[in-house]
């Protein structure tokens, strides 16, 4: 029996129990890829648009520093431009958590142990995982390849623009592979192969807004901190220019240094052991934890703190970005049309800046979600069932997710409108009225926000065991409304579906009350049906 | 005053019938065993206790209460240990203690300390670190230190050691001379026959025995081995005899215990050279009731093969 026995059986047990999340994984990407270049297409038809693009994308220190360099001006750069960030994101995020579940969480929940029992060696969880995750990656690359071909884009660049994000995948797969050795439990490992990403984010941002514009304007040379993060590899390849393909290398140079790593670490550590110990907590409660709200505050304080520094750093940016809008769109009709739509007003900027907290709206949206689903979760694990069994009523247990959730979600959309107000403020000279008003401006989405809280209320008061499904899929409703309603010149009969559809634009059009009052009206409806469905149900895992 | 009365209670899930008239009892100070193989409906029955789960029919009382209605007034009364305890991952056992401390109305500090020390749990781990064992002491600490008039527990040791075992029973004790009640599920009999006062037995939904350990005894059939000097005959005929086989040149035989006397007086005439009489362990007294051909052993006086 070697260290690999049983490496075939465990792939596939990998494959049954991910057989929904890796065809979400491998067709959604390349969907994601094929709709964003085909809606770029639109916006940028002609060479001229693409210049005036590449020329903003490359002196603007906000777009160096999200989207990174533009290779060149070809359609398929400013694709890769547009692109990049969330598909490369998405790749390191997947292939992170997948390699963690296919093997700390194995191990952290005994299963590991189950399976080491039977004849399966040393090497084969691992081995099996990587199988996995390397084969999505290279699958999803092929569809994504196949994607930007199939939105009419060249075949050498989107091979290589393709190949960029398998290669992100592949270099934190190794990442991955090596922090699940490291950490004891699935969660830490997460969290250091996500921190990882963040700093590899942080790197490429550095090396692209220290880096020096070439002779001809339109393309950039990073400085050195790009080479140091796998994100700033899949762009110096410069898909759609002279493709470097050397640097496919250095992923695959990291994986392999990784998964070498992770062989060293699982030959040396216990099973269920890891590098990095636990963290130890207090023998006693402070009184601050001793009540459901104290807490619901400890078990969100850390989610909402990720979100906050998140929506601050998104709000300065987004807010000094809206400085160069009028540049970078001032000979864009296309672009101008499509932030107008979103915004729904005349001055361009106001309408960006509406847009912007529209879209922070939106994304908060999804923190009222996965705040409150704790509930569900909660009860499906059982945690619940003791806590219900003490002097805490069903009423008050619930109402104190909710509102916790909500004042969360209050919080980072005040941050949002605050710090977007603030950015703007100080590229115009004027920071402090710029962050009221903004602010002021954020506040009016509460009600959108409130309806969210009261639909995932209404769902896990009336049917728990859908609940976590049937919220998500609502939000994602909302989000395709918002973003692409107008686009597909849906009737506004169906727009009016989404609470987003009816809040005001402020700062492009003046506030309306009435809107914001029936929404709270529905939100406030919802919220009693929730409470008492819950009130009147058994309690199912 | 019952400190549980449930009377007929039924309740369905889907087209299941998991309670089917069940009929339950706990008197003051006592503790009361409730046993019944897996999916029987003991921690349904549970549930229903706690207010997590609606009854469909029947009638249940818990501290003169209602569960269900009274739920917030009644869980002050009393402590919860579940069979499965999952915790906050986050938080440390001391915290999960004190939380389940605090929203049941307060805990005496003194006795977690005593507590802590006495499982031997160490309240600074974080609870994903800790073991099933260990899970189920942050429960059983946090229900033993609160100063409640019932305590419910769900198979609470079935991670527990023996060591831990036995200072459970020791605390369990300490409990009722306290004058709590305790109603009592579990799988380890020996922790039953130490603890408890009386036993219900529950099975597809209904209780089918209830009563003290001697009582249940006395239900079940005694074995009795006897040697004699002529072949015995007519054992058969005999009323409440089982399962008469011959062994070495003896004869083993189950008898239900009133029988016994009737039987002893036909054995004499065979010349009698040693015989003996063993009462049903603890063990078969359950594995009667668990096991699936209990009715049809019952009416069928000749048997089968065990």
């Amino acid at each position: 029996m070697s260290a690999f026995t049983g490496t075939g059986r465990l792939t596939r047990l990998a494959l049954r129990r991910d057989r929904i999340r890796l065809a979400i994984w491998t067709l959604g990407s390349p969907l994601i890829g094929y709709a964003l270049a085909e809606s770029v297409a639109s916006i940028y038809p002609d060479e001229q648009n693409r210049i005036g693009y590449a020329e903003v994308a490359n002196t603007s220190v906000v777009a160096r520093a999200f989207n990174g360099p533009i290779a060149s001006t070809d359609l398929g750069a400013v694709v890769v431009t547009e692109t990049y960030l969330t598909l490369a994101v998405l790749a390191a995020l997947l292939s992170t958590f997948a390699v963690v579940r296919h093997t700390r969480q194995n191990e952290e929940t005994g299963r590991a142990e189950l399976l080491g029992a039977a004849a399966v060696g040393r090497y084969a969880l691992l081995t099996a995982a990587l199988v996995v995750v390397v084969g999505a990656n290279v699958l999803a690359g092929a569809l994504l390849a196949l994607a930007f071909v199939g939105a009419g884009l060249p075949v050498a660049g989107s091979v290589a623009a393709a190949a960029a994000i398998v290669g992100i995948g592949l270099a934190f797969t190794g990442v991955a592979a090596v922090t699940a050795q490291l950490s004891v439990t699935s969660r830490g490992a997460n969290a250091l192969a996500s921190a990882t990403v963040g700093v590899a984010f942080l790197l490429r941002a550095t090396g692209d807004v220290l880096g020096q514009p070439a002779a001809d304007g339109v393309r950039l040379d990073s400085a050195w901190p790009t080479w140091l993060s796998p994100l700033g590899w899949g762009t110096q390849i410069r898909a759609f220019d002279d493709e470097r393909w050397w640097v496919l290398t250095l992923p695959v140079a990291l994986l392999v240094a990784g998964v070498a790593g992770a062989y060293a670490l699982a030959e040396r550590r216990d099973l269920g052991a890891g590098l990095l110990a636990a963290r130890r907590g207090p023998a006693r409660a402070a009184a601050g934890l001793l009540s459901p709200a104290g807490l619901t505050w400890r078990l969100h304080r850390g989610a909402l703190t990720g979100w906050a520094v998140a929506v601050a750093v998104l709000g300065l940016a987004m807010g000094l970005a809206g400085n160069e809008v009028d540049d970078m769109i001032a000979d864009n009709p296309a672009a101008a049309e499509a932030i107008a739509q979103l915004g729904g007003g005349a001055e361009l900027v106001d309408a960006f800046l509406a847009a912007m907290l529209g879209l922070f709206a939106l994304t908060i949206g999804a923190y009222v979600v996965q705040a409150l689903l704790r509930v569900r979760g909660d009860e499906s694990d059982g945690i619940l069932e003791p806590l219900l069994a003490t002097a805490v009523s069903r009423t008050r247990w619930l109402s104190t997710q909710v509102v916790g959730s909500v004042l969360g979600a209050l919080a980072l959309m005040l941050l949002a409108g605050a710090t977007t107000g603030l950015g703007y403020g100080l590229a115009v000279g004027d920071p402090v009225g710029w962050t009221v008003d903004l602010t002021g401006a954020a506040l009016l989405w509460l009600p959108a926000l409130l309806v969210g809280a009261g639909v995932v209320t209404a769902l896990f008061g009336a049917l728990p065991r859908w609940s976590v499904a049937s919220s998500w899929a609502v939000l994602i409703v909302f989000l395709l409304l918002g973003q692409l309603g107008a686009a597909l010149d849906l009737p506004q009969a169906v727009l009016n579906l989404s609470p987003y559809t009816h809040v005001p634009s402020v700062p492009a059009v003046d506030v309306r009350v009435l809107p914001l009052v029936l929404l709270t009206a529905v939100a406030t409806a919802l919220l009693a049906t929730g409470l008492t469905t819950f009130r009147h149900r058994d309690t199912p895992t | 005053m019952s400190v549980i009365a449930i009377e007929n209670l039924v309740k369905t899930f889907g087209g299941v019938r998991a309670l089917d008239g069940l009929d339950l009892t706990v008197e003051p100070g006592e503790v009361h065993g409730f046993l019944g193989p897996n999916g029987s409906g003991k921690s349904t029955t549970i549930r229903i206790l706690l207010g997590l789960l609606r009854r469909d029919s029947g009638q249940v009382r818990i501290l003169d209460g209602d569960p269900w209605r009274d739920a917030v007034a009644l869980h002050r009364r009393l402590a919860y240990v579940p069979g499965d305890v999952n915790l906050w991952p986050n938080l440390s056992g001391g915290e999960a203690i004190d939380l389940f401390g605090a929203l049941r109305g307060g805990l005496d500090p003194r006795r977690r300390d005593d507590l802590l020390r006495r499982f031997d749990l160490d309240p600074t781990k974080k609870c994903r670190t800790y073991s099933k064992g260990n899970r189920q002491k942050v429960a059983i600490v946090a229900a033993f230190a609160s100063d409640v008039e019932l305590y419910v527990l769900d198979e609470p040791t079935s991670g527990l050691d023996p060591l831990m075992e036995a200072v459970f029973q020791e605390e369990v004790r300490q409990l009722t001379e306290a004058g709590a009640s305790v109603l009592l599920s579990s799988h380890v009999l020996a922790e039953v026959e130490a603890l408890c006062d009386r036993v219900s037995i529950i099975r597809e939904g209904r209780i089918v025995e209830s009563g003290t350990l001697s009582e249940l005894r006395h239900l079940a059939r005694t074995t009795v081995t006897v040697e004699t000097g002529r072949p015995v005959t007519g054992l058969s005929e005999l009323p409440g005899v089982h399962e008469v086989r011959p062994v070495d040149g003896r004869v083993r035989l189950e008898v239900e215990p009133e029988h016994l006397d009737t039987l002893l007086t036909h054995l004499v005439r065979f010349e009698v050279r040693a015989l003996t009489s063993t009462p049903p362990t603890l063990e078969e007294l359950f594995l009667r009731h668990y096991g699936e051909t209990i009715e049809g052993d019952r009416q069928t006086p000749t048997g089968g093969a065990r």
